[in-house]
């Protein structure tokens, strides 16, 4: 019953309290790049869910397998970084095969999400709170679950901006970060929820 | 010399990476809650792009074309994980208050981002002048964000009290949402600043 009750905690945190974009500020370029329409800021989520779900546990696995008893963590970053990239390459392959016009239209991010600092991130974390390897990787799934959340409701948002009359120094991007403010004001809302 | 020049102040202010390009955004709103932080995290990053930028430029021809990308992110890691140590053993507390994003220094996009769209293609020369204008430039965008913030959150500035012990400050700032208001309205007052530079010319 603990167990699922930590699980639980994990989840809601990952998803509401310490949301990825908006309490870690972990992945804002995609955030910003990709998110001017609400298909392709839900493909590149799916994407982002899959390549950090998998990365957390090849790290998790790698980590306590080969750096720790080796004793050579300070080549932590190193390692990690390679994982991702290899893993991005097998992303693209894939869609490439499955999903033509997925693959299209989300060009250029998906080498990208090399240099998503979140999936980076989330799986540093991981190690760093000390998280069982189930927790690691539903910790690493629910992130990706709060970057998608925070990633639609924000191409939502835009999608309504375009049209709005913004003064001119605003235009564009530093609109773009005034309703980010006011959105992560919202979800500091959530912080109460687990200590 | 003209050209250097020209690299130079590229990077700080006309392609300036934060505020212009919007590359390395997370690091910019994640540690920008004290002056101290900012500059720290400026400086460890424009010596990890100076670091990958010379081995590029010098290496960038007997990399092959297919493994370029990966073989930059190496590079790249590399000088991290040598700023990452040196920072745990000279200054704890920096170590502390940055955290995780010095091993992010990695996926900085806009180290990477040098690397491909310039250090692969032009000299060492030029490949150092360009770090450092991109690097300073990037420091200055983490100083003047951080100082805003830590003036307006914490009443403070390099951790130097500038009001009194009770006055009340708008803590908002120092908090995740004042991160992006503040580099909202940082932008939006580079964009009119410099609209009224063009009209007067």
């Amino acid at each position: 019953m603990n167990e699922i009750s930590g699980l639980l905690l994990v989840i809601v945190s990952a998803i509401f309290v310490n949301n990825v974009v908006f309490a870690r500020f972990l992945g804002i370029c995609p955030y910003l790049g990709v998110s001017r329409k609400l298909d392709t800021a839900l493909g590149m989520g799916f994407a982002v869910t899959f390549v950090m779900t998998i990365a957390t546990a090849i790290g998790y696995v790698l980590h306590y397998g080969i750096l720790v008893p080796f004793k050579i963590e300070f080549m932590q970053t190193i390692m990690f970084i390679l994982v991702i990239a290899s893993l991005v390459q097998l992303v693209e392959i894939v869609l490439k095969k499955v999903s033509k016009s997925l693959y299209n239209s989300l060009g250029i991010f998906l080498p990208l999400i090399t240099t998503n600092c979140a999936i980076l991130g989330v799986a540093l974390i991981a190690i760093q709170e000390d998280y069982s390897f189930v927790t690691s990787v539903v910790f690493a799934f629910f992130s990706a679950m709060g970057f998608i959340l925070a990633i639609l409701l924000f191409a939502g948002i835009r999608e309504k901006l375009e049209e709005a009359d913004v003064p001119k120094p605003f235009k564009n991007v530093p609109i773009g970060f005034i309703s980010a403010a006011i959105l992560s004001l919202a979800f500091m809302g959530f912080s109460g929820l687990v200590k | 010399m003209n050209e250097a020049l020209n690299i130079f102040t590229r990077g700080f202010v006309r392609e300036n990476p934060v505020t212009k390009m919007l590359l390395g955004l997370c690091p910019v709103l994640a540690v920008t809650t004290s002056a101290v932080n900012g500059l720290g995290m400026g400086l460890a990053t424009t010596f990890v792009l100076l670091g990958s930028n010379v081995v590029i430029a010098l290496a960038s021809k007997a990399i092959p074309n297919t493994v370029r990308i990966p073989s930059f992110i190496l590079v790249i890691a590399t000088f991290v994980t040598i700023v990452d140590l040196l920072i745990q053993a000279f200054s704890p507390e920096l170590n502390q208050s940055l955290g995780i994003f010095i091993p992010l220094i990695v996926v900085n996009c806009m180290i990477l981002g040098r690397a491909e769209a310039f250090a692969s293609r032009n000299g060492l020369w030029y490949s150092i002048i360009d770090a450092i204008g991109m690097g300073l430039g990037f420091t200055f965008a983490l100083l003047l964000l951080s100082i805003f913030r830590e003036v307006l959150g914490s009443g403070t500035i390099f951790n130097i009290p500038l009001v009194g012990e009770d006055a009340s400050t708008i803590l908002v700032f120092a908090l995740p949402p004042g991160a992006f208001a503040g580099l909202g309205l940082i932008i939006a007052g580079l964009n009119s600043l410099e609209k009224k530079m063009g009209d007067k010319k």
